[in-house]
Parts: C-alpha cells; sequence; structure tokens
C-alpha cells in the first residue's frame, strides 16, 4: 500500500514540470514577455520571442522618456492558473507596465481580464482567438499577429474556392480550437461549402492522431481541417501521410501552421500545404535583415511570425509611450491606435478601436524539397491578403463593447 | 446486429480500425510498462526517469543515422544497447545510494534526473522536434478493407509482441531470470550461493532501460524526434503500471494492450475524456483491488 502512496505522489509530482522565473524590478518601463518555453508552443514562441523583446528594447536605444526599458520573462507552461499567478505578482510587486507575447488562447483570455481590470498593457503575439478583439476585448488590450478569423479566411476561403467544398475538423480542444473550428466554419459555410464532422482532442498532452485520423477518412470529407497548433500540428499532418490521406485523395488544410512546424517537418512531408501567415521572414530586404539579426541571436533560428510579431509591438508601443509622454496603460494604448505601424513587420498598419491590428496577410505555400535553396526557405508566396479583407470588421454584433 | 452498431452511432468498419489503433498505442504502454514493471519489481525503484529514457533512444536512433549515417535497422540495437549502458551508469552511480531507503528518494531522484535530461534536450534541440523517417521497407500500408493500415504501425505491434513476451520468457523461464527473482526475495540468500546480486541488479536496470530505448526507436519515425515525447507519455504508463500491479510483468503488458484499446474506444465515443479514461479506471481498480489486477496482495 505504501508503494501506491508513492505512485499517487509521484503522479501529482509530474503535473509540476518546469518552473517560471521572474526578476526584479526597477524605476522603468518594464515588459514582461510571458509565453510557452518548456512545451509544445515553445519554439514558435518561447526563447525567440524574448530575444524578439530584447532586440526591440535595444533598437530603440534602451530607453524611453529617459528611463530604461526593462525586459523580463517568464514560463507560462500553456496554464492560465500559472500565467495569471506571474501576471498578478509582475504587476503587483514587480511594476511589469506591460504583458506581451501570451500565446496559448486560454492564458491569452485570462491575462486579457488582468491586464483590464489592474490597467496594464497587453500586447498579444501569440495567441489566435479572435475573441481577444470580440467579446474578450480590452481598452488596454493589442492582437498584433494573426488571429483565428483571418487564419479562417485566409485558408478555408481559398480552399473552398478550389473545390475543398465539404470540412471534418480535427481541433484542440481548448479555447483557440474551438475558436478557429468555430471561425473556418463560417468561413467554409460563407464561401459555399459545408461541414461533415469534427472530433476534439485533449489538449496538452495528446501525441497519437491515427484514431481522430481514421474518423476524418471515414467521414469522406474533402478537406480535413486540422485546428490545432505547434507540435499537435506537426503530429497530426506525420500521421496523416502514415495513414494516407493525402494519397487517398483528401487535402490537408493546416489552420495554423507556424515556420518552426515546418522546419520540423521537413519540406518532404509538408510540401504543398497551403497556409496563412502573418508574416514570412524572406519576403523583402527589410524583413531579411531583421532575420538575420534576429538568427545569429537565437542559434540560426529564423524568426517565426510571432517573434517578429513581438518585436513589432514592443517597437509601437515604445514609439506610443515617447509620443504620448507616459506609460499610463490607456494612453498608451490609445496612443497606439492614433500612430500608423510602418516597420519590417507590417506596411501601414493600424490598431483598431477594438484592439486589432490591421495589417496584410500572406497566403503561401510550402516549397517542394527541390525548389528550397536550403534550410528555412520554405514558403512560396501565393498572394497579398489586404488587411481589411484577412481581418473581421469591427461590427457591434461581434460583442466588443469598445465598438459602439 | 445491425440495430446494435445504429445504436453506437458508428459503421463496424471503423470500430475496427479504431481498435487496430489502440492496439498499437497498447503495444507502446506494454513495452514502457514493462521495463517499469520490471525495474520496480526487481529494484524497488519507480524509475520516473523512463520517459527521458525513452526519449533518448528515439535521439539515439537520431544521432545514429545522421552523425554516423547508421539506419533504422541496426540502430533498433545499437540504440537501446548505448542508451541501456547510460542506464546502468545511472544505477551505478547514484540509484546504488538508495536501496536501503525510502522509495521517495529513488522517485525524487529519476524525477531530477528526468528533468535535466529533458531540460538538456530542448535547450539544444528545441521542442517541436526533429523528422526521422521510417525504412523504406516499412513504408506504405495496406487496405484491409475497414482501414488502411500502415506497415510500419504494423511492425510496432508485431515488434512489440515479440519484445514484451521474450522479457517475460526471460524472466518466468529462464535460470538468470530465477536468480533474478530469488534476489529479489532474498538477496542475503542468493549472495550466499556465490551469485553476484549487485551485478544482477545493475544488469536489470540496464534491461529496463534497454526496453524503453527500444520503444523510442519504434517511436521516432511515427512521432518525430522529440525533447518532450518522454514526459507525455509516461504518466499514462505509471498509471498502466499502478493498474497491471505492481512489479507484475505480464500484468504490464496485458494491461498496456487494453487500456491501449479502451482508449482507442474513447476516442471514438467522447474523445475529449480520452487522456482522461486511463485515470478514471486506475480510480476504480485502486478501490476495488488496490494491489493492481495482476498483483499479488502484500
Amino acid at each position: 500500500m505504501k508503494k501506491l502512496t508513492v505512485l499517487a505522489a509521484a503522479l501529482a509530482l509530474s503535473a509540476s514540470y518546469g518552473a517560471a522565473n521572474a526578476q526584479v524590478s526597477g524605476d522603468t518601463v518594464k515588459i514582461g514577455v510571458l509565453n510557452d518555453q518548456s512545451g509544445p508552443y515553445s519554439d514558435l514562441a518561447g526563447k525567440g520571442s524574448f530575444i524578439a523583446a530584447q532586440m526591440a528594447a535595444e533598437d530603440f536605444g534602451g530607453k524611453v522618456l529617459g528611463k530604461p526599458i526593462e525586459i523580463i520573462t517568464a514560463d507560462h507552461q500553456n496554464k492560465p492558473d500559472i500565467a495569471s499567478n506571474i501576471a498578478n505578482q509582475w504587476i503587483d510587486t514587480e511594476n511589469v507596465d506591460a504583458i506581451v507575447d501570451v500565446p496559448t488562447s486560454s492564458v491569452a483570455l485570462a491575462i486579457q481580464e488582468i491586464t483590464k481590470n489592474k490597467n496594464r498593457v497587453h500586447i498579444n503575439s501569440g495567441a489566435a482567438s479572435s475573441d481577444l478583439t470580440g467579446k474578450n476585448c480590452s481598452p488596454t488590450g493589442v492582437h498584433w499577429t494573426y488571429d483565428t478569423y483571418a487564419l479562417a479566411k485566409g485558408t478555408g476561403g481559398t480552399l473552398v474556392k478550389e473545390g475543398g467544398d465539404s470540412w471534418f475538423f480535427i481541433t484542440a480542444d481548448y479555447a483557440f480550437g474551438h475558436a478557429l473550428e468555430r471561425d473556418t466554419t463560417a468561413a467554409v459555410t460563407a464561401a459555399g461549402g459545408k461541414v461533415v464532422g469534427a472530433v476534439r482532442h485533449p489538449f496538452p498532452g495528446t501525441t497519437d492522431f491515427s484514431s481522430f485520423l481514421l474518423q476524418a477518412q471515414s467521414s469522406g470529407a474533402k478537406v480535413v481541417g486540422i485546428a490545432n497548433a505547434g507540435t499537435d500540428t506537426i503530429n497530426t499532418i506525420k500521421q496523416a501521410g502514415e495513414f494516407g490521406l493525402v494519397a487517398g485523395g483528401q487535402k490537408l488544410a493546416g489552420l495554423l501552421v507556424f515556420l518552426s512546424d515546418v522546419h520540423s517537418l521537413g519540406l518532404k512531408t509538408a510540401q504543398g500545404l497551403v497556409v496563412t501567415d502573418g508574416w514570412y521572414w524572406d519576403r523583402d530586404d527589410e524583413t531579411r535583415a531583421f532575420a538575420k539579426k534576429f538568427a545569429a541571436r537565437n542559434g540560426g533560428k529564423m524568426p517565426t511570425m510571432v517573434q517578429a510579431g513581438v518585436y513589432s509591438g514592443i517597437s509601437h508601443y515604445l514609439k506610443a509611450i515617447d509620443a504620448a509622454k507616459t506609460d499610463e496603460a490607456k494612453a498608451a494604448v490609445a496612443k497606439m491606435k492614433e500612430l500608423p505601424i510602418n516597420d519590417f513587420f507590417a506596411k501601414n498598419g493600424k490598431v483598431r478601436e477594438d484592439g486589432r491590428m490591421v495589417h496584410d496577410m500572406l497566403l503561401v505555400q510550402v516549397k517542394k524539397p527541390e525548389e528550397s535553396k536550403g534550410p528555412w526557405d520554405y514558403y512560396k508566396i501565393l498572394s497579398v491578403i489586404p488587411g481589411d479583407e484577412a481581418y473581421r470588421p469591427m461590427k457591434a454584433e461581434f460583442g466588443c463593447s469598445l465598438v459602439k | 446486429m445491425s440495430s446494435i452498431w445504429a445504436f453506437l452511432g458508428i459503421p463496424p468498419q471503423a470500430l475496427f480500425g479504431q481498435l487496430m489503433v489502440g492496439l498499437i498505442n497498447g503495444a507502446f504502454y506494454a513495452m514502457l510498462s514493462l521495463g517499469l514493471a520490471l525495474i520496480f519489481g526487481m529494484l524497488n525503484i519507480i524509475n520516473f526517469a523512463h520517459g527521458a529514457l525513452y526519449m533518448m533512444g528515439a535521439f539515439a536512433a537520431y544521432f545514429l543515422l545522421n552523425f554516423f549515417g547508421i539506419g533504422y535497422w541496426p540502430a533498433l540495437l545499437l540504440a537501446p544497447l548505448i542508451v541501456g549502458a547510460f542506464g546502468m551508469v545511472i544505477e551505478r552511480l547514484f540509484l546504488k545510494q538508495l536501496y536501503g531507503l525510502d522509495h521517495l528518494y529513488g522517485l525524487l531522484l529519476t524525477f531530477g534526473l528526468a528533468l535535466i535530461l529533458e531540460g538538456v534536450f530542448r535547450e539544444l534541440y528545441g521542442s517541436s522536434g526533429l523528422p526521422y523517417a521510417p525504412p523504406p521497407e516499412l513504408t506504405g500500408g495496406y487496405n484491409l478493407g475497414f482501414m488502411y493500415l500502415p506497415t510500419y504501425r504494423g511492425w510496432v505491434v508485431v515488434a512489440s509482441a515479440i519484445v514484451c513476451i521474450g522479457t517475460w520468457l526471460l524472466i518466468e523461464k529462464t535460470r538468470l531470470g530465477a536468480y533474478l527473482r530469488a534476489a529479489t526475495e532474498n538477496p542475503a540468500l542468493v549472495q550466499a550461493f556465490g551469485i553476484n546480486v549487485p551485478a544482477m541488479i545493475t544488469l536489470t536496470y540496464g534491461l529496463g532501460v534497454a526496453l524503453a530505448a527500444f520503444a523510442g526507436v519504434l517511436a521516432a519515425p511515427i512521432y518525430s524526434v522529440n525533447p518532450l515525447m518522454g514526459s507525455n507519455l509516461i504518466i499514462i504508463v505509471f498509471a498502466v503500471v499502478v493498474i497491471g500491479g505492481m512489479g507484475s510483468i505480464l500484468g504490464s503488458v496485458i494491461t498496456g494492450f487494453m487500456l491501449g484499446l479502451l482508449e482507442g474506444l474513447t476516442k471514438v465515443f467522447y474523445p475529449e475524456a480520452s487522456n482522461t479514461v486511463i485515470f478514471v479506471v486506475m480510480a476504480i481498480v485502486l478501490l476495488i483491488k488496490p494491489q493492481g489486477l495482476f498483483g499479488r496482495a502484500n
């Protein structure tokens, strides 16, 4: 019996992998990069986002309004409770002014509430749920890089137009997956397609997707929409190849695929996937210049759209503080909404009243192995989706109280 | 008959497919829980590093391929040997010190080891995983009528069954196995007969670790080589061991396959609960038969 008690302790202990590492405060503009640094989303955001944030602060001169800029970071382990504890501690005892990145929609929604109530800035680059600028919008929250609506419209709309008019979803069972499935269903239906079924898998902790793939296969849908992210997407796509979904005539729609996912899958497996992307490093001289600088500090790995978005969002935030002459959250975000965004990330981008940063999205296709000139040369750009078409129109019916 | 299928809301073909897939996942549970049960049964150590060692098996295969050009088939033998040897070093250096102490010490030590190993690999290789292709002769698949079975998955079930039966025979039917079992019951007496008990214990730990590494190599082409692959599995595997009965080799194998099937069925009828169902079973088993389904009462 004693052995069993110990085993129960073992099971409990295993739930506490990893720990947060918050840091000390000072009289500064303090920005906290809060993201997954050990789990399925740590390659697409993780340490790379911290590096991007540091680069943004350095490129701004290290100071704003004469005060030093300090960047700190912590691992939220994709758990809303852990993230909330860190955020509260950052705000209450360490005077953090802004929390940035925050992938994992369930976590992002929790941080959105905390920053709203405690009047701090939340610049979200990593999370996807369009609810961040819908029913969960905040006067101090800005959603920077992409969202489920834009992904759905880009990938979903395009595939229906190409004849993929019946869909089956494999969805991560939490806020993000639900939002992505909902928004894609809307996009597919609007384009004249129909959804024949869906299956929701637990997150995190699912590694084998074969059961869900068999269900997708027997549904007979023309398109299998993969509404998950990070390592889940990698495993789903890999195993879909194994079970012959594509060979059987079905099309895979990776609704949210990051550059780091393609890198891990390899072009042989990922080739041909059509993906909606918020930013791609090899688009023009400006993007390449940023990417090279970033890669030099990130072990040669090129930035994902999330990491580039962290840099861009922080730069714009610092500009806004400079222009507003204060780092008070509402005033700073109001200024962010006034100023246009023109950098390597976005051209003529603007932050709307609901907090959505509207910028052009890219529809890209993963290259064939023989088309790629080397590591990280992964996408060909099929088309540019203008921001106003890519993002959900700002209407009161979507539930944001800031929209009149 | 057809009314049953209508009631279940799923065509029979789809159900057979799901059972097959469950069996494949069960094969991994069986191999991993077998190693755990072996180590627990013989060493009384709750080997929390098992998941990390499974991950190292996959990485060993990856390194063998990318640095030495050694392919899948030799890796299936070499990776368990390498990682098994690493395991024996761990046993000699650390675990040996803990045999007289409470279980908790072994648990904490191996848990710490797991964190360190995973942390090191994650720091070096990220969390997305590295690609590892299946050998060409195992690519493709068969149309079984009710499902498309990838050849590689079929191979996983066969390989796992061979290894599980082989290990069981080794422990239960050979002289070496008899020594081992005797050494667990009464080490002093067995030592008095002139058998080197510490060396046997080291070997047993190495064997348990090698089983984990073997599973890791088998998993590499399916799940990609990922530093976190072990921590995703280890908790389920612990539950399997508890349900099967601590230290029961046959119990862990049978339970592994059975729970794979059960999980497969849950993925059809209530997918949201698919990573909870095993723990529900564990709770029920502990309430009704605390020593596990195949365990002997102390």
